[in-house]
């Protein structure tokens, strides 16, 4: 039954003294699934993904990882997973083709220059091999960390915020890389603030203050959140925001550009908090709840971060 | 013209009240920098003195007679000789000597006494391993002096003619080892532990530190490795830059200060090997406790200072009070410069240096353990 489970982890838990990092997270995510990682900063993504690939020992909790033993056999999920760090982590006084070969020389990977060479060909690196790290781009440096944390042919992806400082083209081609990849077979858990890659995700799990509070798809995270959402566009939205915000049944008021989201779990109470604004000037349609409106929901009805 | 902006006392003071807490929060710099001048205080202050007495002193004893014994007592009270041993041939002086027991062996010869009240001045030889000019020099100043004084009493009356002319004896001291005091016989072979200490510490130091600072020691941690292996790893390359250095040193002493070199270089490369080790463990475990690579470079300097200062390099070993020799005992360098300046000057061969490599070894296990021990394969 694990076997078409990557990760299968219960009650992964870190304490680093008073503070509960990741606390009892549950997490399934099956082979070729791409998993998107969200919450706040500070939620506890990187600790959990830390635990993962063994950089940081869990207090408490077990499970499988790429059916090895998340505790007991971290140098076997080691050997599988490919890491990619949230600030780029190799050697920038290394060229391109350096750091790939180092990497695969760690990895003990078989027909190293080979595959050092059909690294940089599928990644499109092969005219700036001789680039020092240092001197490249984001863009480059992004594509340069996700080529070397799959040389040695991981299984498993873990990617911490992979995308962070990228401009749109370069996500866009990376995004389509990674479906490539887990159409191949590949498990991916990605890290990601973007609303947008996490719609591009086969299952999201979202956590804060190191809980995880809500998983599933798309559409299952937006169902599971029973807002409904309307929109109203007209002239002094910030106005028209501060007073829906102290309506009863009115959970949240966003701007979005032109347009004010306006949310609550309440269908009902929300029709009658809204009421008595929907007259001229404004232009009030009733939408479906998007990606963005439920983590909003989710960051603003989170507890705050318990630190005794 | 651009119109500057006014000097801003606001502004000014922000940038002060900034650096203060900046040098709180690195309590490391903090108590260097308080450390530092602590140390320096009490090795010039109590531990330093380029006046050493007290040296030890080996004798040869093989008259009996009052005289002779006056004579040794008289060197004893000029402060500048203990007495620790009494040898009973001359090979045994030979010995004690190479391997650094004793700086003198005082040879009272045969038919001392009877030579003495004949008039026939009898030869009194000083042997001094002088591979230190600093250390002896005083010492043999002040012998001739001495020597007249110790005989005085026993020499009057109807024997205070012997006193009269040229002295009583004829004391010839034979400076070993290096014959003319030439000082850069001693410094430029010590100069390779110096330089050795120095960068080896520091590269491997900074090595760790480095990959801490700049994030890769996480991505190198999620690699499939062992500690050991990334130790091993970093120090191999270290090890050939350092024989590069001992290198350049050795044909520097040849060519440019023709120092003398009696002993086997191949054994003094090989026992190098050890103590290019026990630095490169000191950095290794120095980079485990810095937390960037600053507090690496503070605490190479840490390490260097009383190394340099107690090993002997600068100022006379046994010129130092009990304590600081102590302490001295413990660096590498206070070992490593008594095997180069052995090899090099005295042609010690294994046997006389085995000693030393061994605490230096010692030394090394021990930091090494604790560099290993501080070594961490996740990020807790």
């Amino acid at each position: 039954m694990t076997n078409d489970l990557a990760i299968n982890v219960r009650g992964m838990t870190k304490r680093f003294g008073t503070l509960t990092a990741v606390d009892h997270i549950d997490l399934d995510v099956r082979r070729g699934e791409i998993c998107g990682f969200l919450g706040p900063n500070g939620s506890g993504k990187t600790t959990f993904i830390r635990m993962l690939c063994g950089l940081l020992r869990p207090d408490e909790g077990s499970g499988t990882c790429l059916g090895h033993n998340v505790i007991t056999e971290s140098e076997a999920i080691k050997r599988q997973v490919g890491y990619m760090t949230q600030r780029f982590s190799f050697y920038e006084d290394l060229s391109i083709a350096e750091n790939l070969d180092f990497v695969a020389r760690m990895y003990s990977v078989p027909n190293r220059r080979e595959a050092v060479r059909a690294s940089l060909d599928r990644l499109g690196l092969t005219e700036r091999k001789q680039q020092l790290a240092g001197q490249l781009s984001g863009g480059w440096k992004q594509r340069l960390a996700l080529a070397a944390c799959m040389i040695h042919d991981p299984k498993l992806l873990l990617l911490d915020e992979p995308t962070a400082g990228v401009d749109p083209k370069a996500r866009r081609e990376f995004w389509e890389q990674i479906h490539e990849l887990a159409a191949q077979g590949l498990t991916f858990l990605i890290s990601t603030h973007y609303m947008d890659e996490a719609e591009r995700c086969h299952r999201l799990a979202y956590i804060t203050a190191g809980k995880l509070l809500t998983h599933g798809t798309v559409t299952e995270v937006i169902a599971h959140s029973r807002l409904t959402t309307w929109s109203v566009s007209g002239p002094n939205l910030v106005e028209l925001a501060q007073r829906l915000r102290t309506a009863p049944g009115v959970q949240q008021a966003v701007a979005f550009g032109t347009m004010l989201h306006v949310s609550g779990d309440d269908a009902p109470a929300l029709e009658q908090a809204i009421a008595p604004f929907r007259t001229e000037p404004y232009e009030w349609r009733r939408i479906e709840t998007g990606l963005e409106d439920v983590f909003i929901h989710l960051m603003d009805s989170a507890p705050e971060r318990v630190s005794a | 013209m651009t119109k500057r902006l006014a000097f801003s006392p606001a502004r000014f003071w922000a940038i002060v009240v900034k650096e203060f807490i900046q040098m709180r929060r690195d309590r490391l710099t903090f108590g260097i920098m308080v450390g530092v001048p602590l140390i320096q205080l009490t090795l010039f202050g109590l531990a330093i003195n380029s006046d050493p007495k007290q040296l030890p002193t080996a004798v040869l004893l093989a008259d009996h007679g009052p005289q002779g014994r006056s004579l040794l007592y008289g060197i004893r009270n000029s402060g500048y000789f203990e007495f620790v041993r009494q040898v009973q041939t001359e090979a045994e002086a030979e010995a004690a000597l190479a391997r650094g027991e004793v700086q003198f062996v005082v040879n009272i010869p045969e038919n001392f006494t009877r030579d003495l009240l004949r008039g026939d001045r009898p030869t009194v030889l000083l042997e001094a391993d002088a591979t230190d000019p600093a250390a002896t020099s005083n010492a043999l100043g002040s012998l001739r002096t001495v020597v007249n004084t110790a005989l005085r009493e026993d020499l009057k009356g109807p024997l205070a003619f012997l006193a009269a002319g040229d002295g009583p004896i004829d004391l010839r001291v034979h400076p070993r080892y290096n014959p003319e005091a030439i000082t850069h016989y001693n410094i430029v072979p010590g100069l390779m532990g110096v330089v050795l200490t120095m960068t080896m510490i520091m590269i491997t130091g900074l090595a760790i530190t480095r990959e801490r600072e700049r994030g890769t020691m996480e991505n190198l941690l999620s690699m499939p490795t062992r500690p050991f292996e990334v130790m091993t790893g970093k120090i191999l390359p270290y090890i050939v830059v350092g024989y590069v250095q001992v290198g350049l040193i050795l044909l520097a002493a040849h060519f440019l200060f023709h120092v003398p070199m009696v002993g086997n270089i191949l054994l003094l490369l090989a026992v190098t090997l050890v103590f290019i080790a026990a630095n490169l463990a000191v950095g290794i475990t120095f980079s485990t406790l810095a937390q960037n690579q600053l507090q690496a470079v503070q605490m190479t300097f840490f390490f260097f200072l009383p190394s340099l200062l107690l090993s002997g390099f600068m100022f006379p070993f046994r010129g130092m009070p009990q304590w600081a020799q102590a302490i001295g005992e413990v660096f590498p360098l206070t070992h490593f410069l008594r095997i180069v300046r052995g090899i090099l000057l005295k042609g010690n061969g294994l046997d006389e240096v085995v000693h030393q490599v061994w605490q230096i070894a010692l030394f090394a296990a021990v930091a090494l353990i604790i560099g290993v021990k501080r070594y961490r394969q996740t990020l807790d």
